[in-house]
């Protein structure tokens, strides 16, 4: 079973060409193309246009690596959403033109979706599992039921963490992006030195809010003295804010745990209960260092995709249209050739909504 | 409820941009700020949302939104989306974020002409969209700025008219001293 997928529904252009024996046989993203890595970061695809440009190329980069051509395959997926209309257009498009013209199966996939089952592409993790979803567009605790099935546990009241991180950085003047940028400051800081707030530490529920940690960041800075902040106080405030992150989301997962147990007991007594970590901010050392501890007090086996695969990626979406193949017409999604692209998508759409309800940090 | 104290209406006739100092000691008065602003705005209208990394413009839409019958919508923030729609019984809201657009150019591929004419329209970080003259910043609008105040929580909101807003903002005049509710 080979499968091609397609990402252009956020900042990447990516394609990539997987098997359904786990292997990745061609895997483009844009934005690690060298040549589009004028400033050695990741340069936004927030238009339509860019990704429009730029998707034959990706595509084609992809098919060459694998060796294969568009009637080798056996499906193409392409994210559907959630995500900028404009781009998931593009990629839908896209897989629709390759679709008709080469006589194989479309899939629609939920880019979500794709995150949540990353972990079974690089290691054996059976269903059910629990998701620590974090990056810059998402912060969500999901319990992975099986393919198509998820419940919700708890998500953002406001602010990502990944996109928290970004805008911490900005404001002590380091570089986009923020994730690593913070990382590497922080990794000489005293952590201890300023007093951050840890939002909703300590409360029940799952949920996450990261605005009033900004914030709060934003009020320390300025009651330093004013002018250029110093190396050392930057590498303070990077390494009290990471603290915060992390004991906040740290906190919020040991409560999920708490439910996921409740959910599914005889997983938890026969040890074989797993932690899935994916996203952008699971990269960060840290941050993996207090969910690693987390995982072991409780039991659990912690899974972290490698970092191509946390980020937004192809190979992701083509095996999470592989994973709907497996499951024969129970796996079928709405959609094939009529689909219409989804801005809005969750993944659990019976979950209550969570208020961002002006947490106090 | 947080009350929002208005004060020093600066709306000279022959002010091009009249504009209107509120301050609010806290959350709660830039939560009913929102929800006071949102019972006054119509398809068509376009907020401005300015102010630093952590002043409360995605609170301030979030409260919005929720006034205007979207009690029961999540309301993220759109930094990394760019755009989120909600689709409320008075209107559809457009919550833009533009924080991290590097070109002007770029604001036109999220359809940002048809959301001005279509809905109400809500935009974080409207200034890199430009703001010279001509730019793609509409010239009727309502510029909400929000700036850190005295104390940790207190800001204070400038709303500035621009276009046919600074005629209808002067209409705020008779509600000097008035307590926002």
């Amino acid at each position: 079973m080979i499968v091609l997928g397609i990402e252009t529904s956020c900042d990447e252009t990516a394609a990539a060409v997987v098997t359904g024996g786990r292997r990745v046989l061609a895997d483009e993203i844009l934005s690690q193309l060298e040549e589009h890595r004028p400033f050695g970061g990741i340069v936004p695809e927030v238009a339509a246009r860019a990704h429009l440009e730029n998707v034959d190329g990706i595509l084609a980069r992809a098919m060459d690596e694998a060796g294969l051509g568009f009637t080798d395959l056996d499906a193409v997926a392409a994210t559907g959403g959630p995500g900028l209309i404009g781009g998931i257009l593009v990629g839908m498009m896209t897989a629709k033109a390759i679709a008709a013209v080469s006589r194989v199966p479309l899939l629609a996939v939920n880019h979500l979706e794709g995150h949540a089952l990353s972990a079974r592409l690089v290691a054996s993790v059976e269903f059910p599992y629990l998701l620590l979803l974090v990056s810059g567009g998402h912060c969500q605790l999901l319990v992975v039921e099986g393919v198509g099935r998820y419940r919700r546990l708890g998500t953002t009241m406001d602010d990502a963490l990944g996109e928290a991180f970004d805008k911490a950085a900005k404001m002590m003047g380091l570089e986009y992006p923020g994730g690593p940028a913070v990382e590497r400051a922080a990794a000489n800081g005293d952590g201890g030195r300023f007093a951050l707030p840890r939002p909703l530490k300590g409360r029940p529920g799952c949920h996450f809010s990261f605005s009033g940690l900004k914030t709060a960041l934003r009020h320390t800075i300025n009651g330093l003295p004013p002018g250029r902040l110093t190396g050392g106080d930057i590498a303070d405030l990077a390494a009290s804010f990471q603290t915060a992150a992390a004991e906040t989301l740290v906190d919020r997962t040991a409560n999920a745990i708490a439910e996921f147990r409740r959910l599914h007991p005889h997983l938890h007594a026969k040890g074989g209960a797993t932690l899935v970590a994916a996203g952008g901010v699971a990269a960060n050392r840290f941050i993996g260092g207090r969910l690693s501890d987390l995982a072991e007090k409780e039991g659990l086996a912690l899974v972290t995709p490698p970092p191509h695969l946390c980020t937004d990626n192809g190979a992701m979406i083509a095996w999470a249209g592989i994973e709907r193949l497996k499951l024969g017409p129970a796996g079928a999604m709405d959609g094939g050739l009529d689909f219409a692209p989804r801005p809005r998508w969750p993944l659990d759409p019976d979950a209550p909504p969570v208020m961002g309800a002006g947490v106090k940090a | 409820m947080g009350t929002a104290a208005i004060g020093q209406c600066m709306t000279d006739s022959g002010d091009r941009n009249p504009s209107v100092e509120i301050s609010l000691p806290d959350e709660a008065a830039t939560k009913s700020l929102a929800g006071w602003l949102a019972g006054k705005c119509r398809v068509g209208d376009i907020l401005a949302l300015e102010g630093d990394l952590g002043a409360g413009k995605t609170t301030f839409a979030r409260a919005f939104i929720h006034a205007l019958g979207g009690g029961e919508e999540e309301v993220p923030s759109p930094t990394f989306t760019l755009l989120q729609i909600y689709e409320l019984p008075r209107a559809t809201v457009y919550h833009f974020d533009l924080f991290r657009l590097e070109n002007p150019e770029e604001a036109v591929e999220l359809g940002m002409e048809d959301a001005f004419a279509e809905g109400i329209s809500l935009i974080e970080w409207p200034d890199r969209l430009g703001g010279r003259p001509g730019g793609a910043l509409p010239g009727d609008r309502l510029e909400v700025r929000l700036e850190f105040g005295p104390e940790e929580t207190s800001r204070t909101a400038w709303l500035v008219g621009h276009g046919g807003w600074a005629t209808r903002l002067k209409e705020l005049r008779g509600l000097k001293d008035m307590t926002l509710e």
